[in-house]
């Protein structure tokens, strides 16, 4: 059963029968614009970008976007940049895969966030959500409407923790202005 | 439950009472021979074979048949005892086959005293050999293991002793062969009927069968041999070189797994769908899987191995970044807590500042040794890795010390990729990587014969070093000669200064190069004028598409131009044609083996720096300079090493000479 999260709301990733979550996605998807011009070729296209950014105690260590598909060690993957986005019925477009076994020891947060890159704001863009998925089941752990977010570019969406020996997520949902991940640093910073 | 095996892959065996089944169609010698960790055999007395006194622990059958049965007890393997080896050979002065590839496949089997199967090999893709090492039990860590060999030797049975470290491997052989000759009265094998009748003081154990004697095995037991002398033996090569023995022989083409059937018809290169892929056993939750040679995509065994060593290369590059990642972390905030510690006046007296700075320490090795650890769980799972996948791979993938070199046949076809040495890291402990790089080079090769900072500090000689550039310049290749089939690669040779004769010798003594090494300014013109003429044609005729037009004396083979020396004897002409060369030649298969000294060529001032960008640089000696595609690790290099004193390279180049078409 899939939770819809609010803002600040944390679940904890361990799963029901005790075990812990070993591997989970972060998917992002949205409907794409409506196609304009004689061949469709003056579309005002959306791209949203997912990115997610590792962090050592405050000090970001290593970052996952469209540029860097891969973090050094192995562990968080993008699997590709999507530039016009979906048919907006709930399919992930971009989607950010993390195996939590893998994460380097000194990693203990890391917070996924979406940006507008081509500029549109949240309120233009339709049928738009970022969930998180059990990678290993499929199963939705959590969703977050970003319809309606209001005329911002950016949102922070959520981090996955270290507690103890596992993970939690928690959501954040901070609206930001920005075109890449470098942008919202600032924005971070205050929810590590 | 059976575990079928491929050739290179091993199993291990929870019992320590088998029986060695043997099928192979047409009557064969069976036997063992009992190797110490190195695999050598001190003595006939250590092999088990018909007509002879049996070692401890291990039967045989008296006689060529075309089913065996071999009893064997690793609980009375003397201590001494580290490979149990055994051999099929087919007899000599009959009417049957001289050679495994007009025989049926044999099939072998190991069973426990039950008849239980616990492991199949059948034994494919034989061709001239004689005489074949099919199965390896050997001890691991004090646990016994069986691995699928499938080593076969076209000298028969004598080259197989001797590739074992036993001197009289003739005599024995030919010993061999004469008692085991087959009698027409007894053509089903009765390997322990003429052994006493069953020991009534082990009633009611499971293991007994028929073809085993505890009796006999017992007083083997009772009255064990002296330990071999290891003292003697050959000291072990260092630097990561594999001792020959510890791995099995794989052969060039993948064994498609198959039950044992009388007779495999299948073509061994022909596959109309790509075999499917050695799957790893399933183990327990939590736990790596028990790696197999071959898991990986692909559509053919060499594809897979070659995909297989490039996802070690980066699982290799990812956990070293994690490791670097985690320790940088770790010291950076080392250093502001201890700031922190230091810059508080009131812990500047008293020993609060101790404390602190003390905790500081005390998390930064906290957080550095759980990296560690982790990082020493990816090493173990990648050796354990590496050390299944090396002796699978085909001789273009494999070191020299590699004992399928040993049982080299030129190629039908080029490979995919070619090794061109290994690669490893700080951390990395023994690991090596071994570097493959794709056929065709798309690059050139640039051996730096230049003085390098040495890891050690040891001051090398220069002219060592450039003894060492040519002799690793022809290893390579010898070793890109003996991956492309007869005919299809020529080399050149330009040595103006006849400073690299003696290193070359192996190139030029067997024959391989088109025509004698080109010396003085005349000849490097001359070479580099004809091979320019010969990308000038094939790019002509490759762009009009009228490759069957090409004057008859253009050879087609891909041509590889080795230079000694680079830039001596080259005028400002020579130079600029070698650029062509670099430049145009890999597309139409004129590639470049540049051996030089950067510095040597320092009075060309920045001209020639894109000719040394677009070569690939390697190193006669270890050097940290090549950096992975996803980290950027700067890896150590060094060249695959050919093991001391071996002649391994001239035999390959021998057998490359013996293949070659008689009209070039």
């Amino acid at each position: 059963m899939s939770v819809n999260l609010t803002k600040g709301q944390a679940i904890s990733l361990e799963k029901k029968d005790g075990g812990t979550l070993t591997a989970v996605r972060m998917g992002l998807g949205w409907q794409a614009a409506k196609r304009r011009g004689l061949f469709g070729s003056r579309t005002r296209e959306i791209d949203l970008d997912a990115s997610a950014v590792l962090f050592a105690e405050k000090q970001p260590v290593d970052v996952v976007f469209f540029r860097h598909l891969v973090s050094d060690d192995g562990s968080v993957r993008h699997t590709g940049d999507n530039l016009v986005g979906g048919v907006g019925q709930g399919g992930d477009d971009e989607a950010i895969l993390v195996d939590l076994q893998r994460v380097p020891v000194h990693i203990d947060q890391i917070v996924f966030t979406v940006n507008s890159f081509t500029g549109q704001t949240f309120q233009e863009v339709e049928n738009a959500f970022c969930r998180l998925v059990d990678e290993t089941n499929g199963q939705e752990l959590a969703r977050y409407t970003l319809a309606g977010g209001g005329a911002y570019t950016a949102q922070i969406m959520a981090k996955v923790h270290r507690v103890g020996s596992s993970w939690t997520m928690t959501a954040l949902g901070t609206p930001s202005n920005g075109r890449t991940f470098q942008d919202l640093m600032p924005t971070i910073l205050p929810h590590l | 439950m059976t575990a079928e095996l491929v050739r290179g892959q091993n199993h291990p065996l929870s019992r320590t009472r088998l029986t060695i089944r043997i099928s192979a169609g047409v009557p064969v010698l069976a036997g063992a021979t009992l190797g110490d960790e190195n695999g050598t055999v001190h003595g006939t007395r250590w092999v088990a074979r018909p007509g002879a006194p049996v070692p401890p622990g291990v039967e045989v059958s008296q006689e060529a048949a075309p089913e065996h049965r071999l009893a064997v007890d690793l609980a009375a393997v003397p201590e001494s005892v580290h490979r149990v080896d055994v051999f099929l050979a087919l007899p000599t002065g009959t009417a049957g086959p001289s050679r495994f590839g007009a025989a049926p496949a044999p099939h072998t089997a190991v069973e426990d005293r039950d008849g239980t199967e616990l492991v199949g090999y059948t034994l494919t893709g034989l061709d001239g050999e004689s005489a074949v090492i099919a199965l390896e039990l050997y001890r691991r860590q004090g646990a016994w293991k069986v691995r699928a060999m499938g080593q076969g030797y076209s000298g028969g049975l004598p080259a197989l002793f001797a590739d074992q470290g036993l001197t009289e491997a003739a005599e024995l052989a030919a010993s061999l062969q004469q008692t085991a000759a087959p009698t027409p009265t007894r053509a089903m094998p009765a390997p322990s009927s003429a052994a006493a009748p069953q020991d009534a003081s082990a009633p009611g154990t499971a293991e007994q069968t028929p073809s085993y004697d505890p009796q006999r095995l017992a007083s083997d037991r009772g009255t064990q041999s002296p330990v071999p002398d290891h003292g003697a033996q050959s000291p072990t090569p260092d630097h990561g070189a594999r001792n020959p023995y510890d791995g099995p022989a794989p052969a060039a083409e993948p064994a498609p797994r198959g039950l044992g059937g009388p007779i495999d018809y299948a073509h061994p290169r022909r596959h109309s769908a790509p075999p499917p892929p050695p799957s790893a056993a399933p183990v327990d939750d939590g736990q790596p899987a028990l790696p197999v040679a071959g898991d990986a995509v692909g559509w053919s065994m060499d594809e897979r191995l070659y995909n297989q060593v490039w996802g070690m290369f980066e699982d290799l590059a990812r956990t070293t970044a994690a490791y670097r990642s985690a320790v940088d972390f770790a010291d950076s905030r080392l250093e502001k807590e201890v700031d922190q510690a230091l810059a508080d006046p009131r812990a500047r007296l008293g020993t609060s500042g101790d404390i602190a700075r003390d905790a500081a320490y005390a998390r930064r090795t906290e957080l550095v040794d759980q990296a560690r650890a982790v990082l020493d769980r990816d090493l173990a799972q990648l050796t354990a890795e590496a050390e299944v996948v090396e002796p699978a791979l085909p001789p273009a993938y494999a070191g020299w010390e590699s004992p399928v070199w040993h049982g080299y046949r030129v190629p039908a076809e080029q490979p995919l990729a070619v090794r061109l040495g290994v690669l490893h890291l700080p951390e990395s402990g023994l690991l090596r990587i071994p570097l493959l790089v794709r056929l065709p080079l798309e690059r050139g090769l640039w051996i730096d014969s230049g003085v390098t900072e040495a890891p050690d500090d040891t001051v090398r000689d220069s002219a060592e070093l450039r003894r060492l550039a040519v002799e690793t310049a022809v290893t390579i290749a010898a070793r890109l000669l003996a991956v492309h089939p007869p005919g299809e690669f020529a080399v050149h040779v330009v040595d103006p200064a006849g400073a690299g004769a003696g290193a070359l010798t192996p190139l030029t003594g067997a024959g391989m190069l088109a025509a004698a090494p080109a010396t003085g300014a005349a000849g490097v013109t001359d070479l580099l004028e004809r091979l320019t003429r010969r990308v000038d044609l094939v790019q002509m005729a490759v762009r009009g598409g009228a490759e069957a037009s090409l004057p008859a004396d253009v050879d087609t083979a891909r041509q590889l131009l080795i230079v000694n020396d680079f830039p001596h004897g080259f005028d400002e002409r020579a130079v600029t044609r070698l650029r062509y060369l670099a430049d145009e030649g890999p597309a139409v298969g004129v590639h470049l083996l540049l051996v030089a000294d950067r510095q040597d060529a320092a009075a060309y001032g920045p001209l020639l720096d894109p000719l040394w960008r677009s070569l690939m640089r390697l190193t006669p000696v270890p050097d940290d300079h090549i950096a992975d595609p996803w980290v950027g690790h700067a890896w150590t290099y060094e060249p695959s090493p050919v093991p001391p004193g071996s002649q391994i390279v001239r035999q390959v180049l021998a057998e490359v000479a013996r293949a070659r078409p008689k009209d070039r």
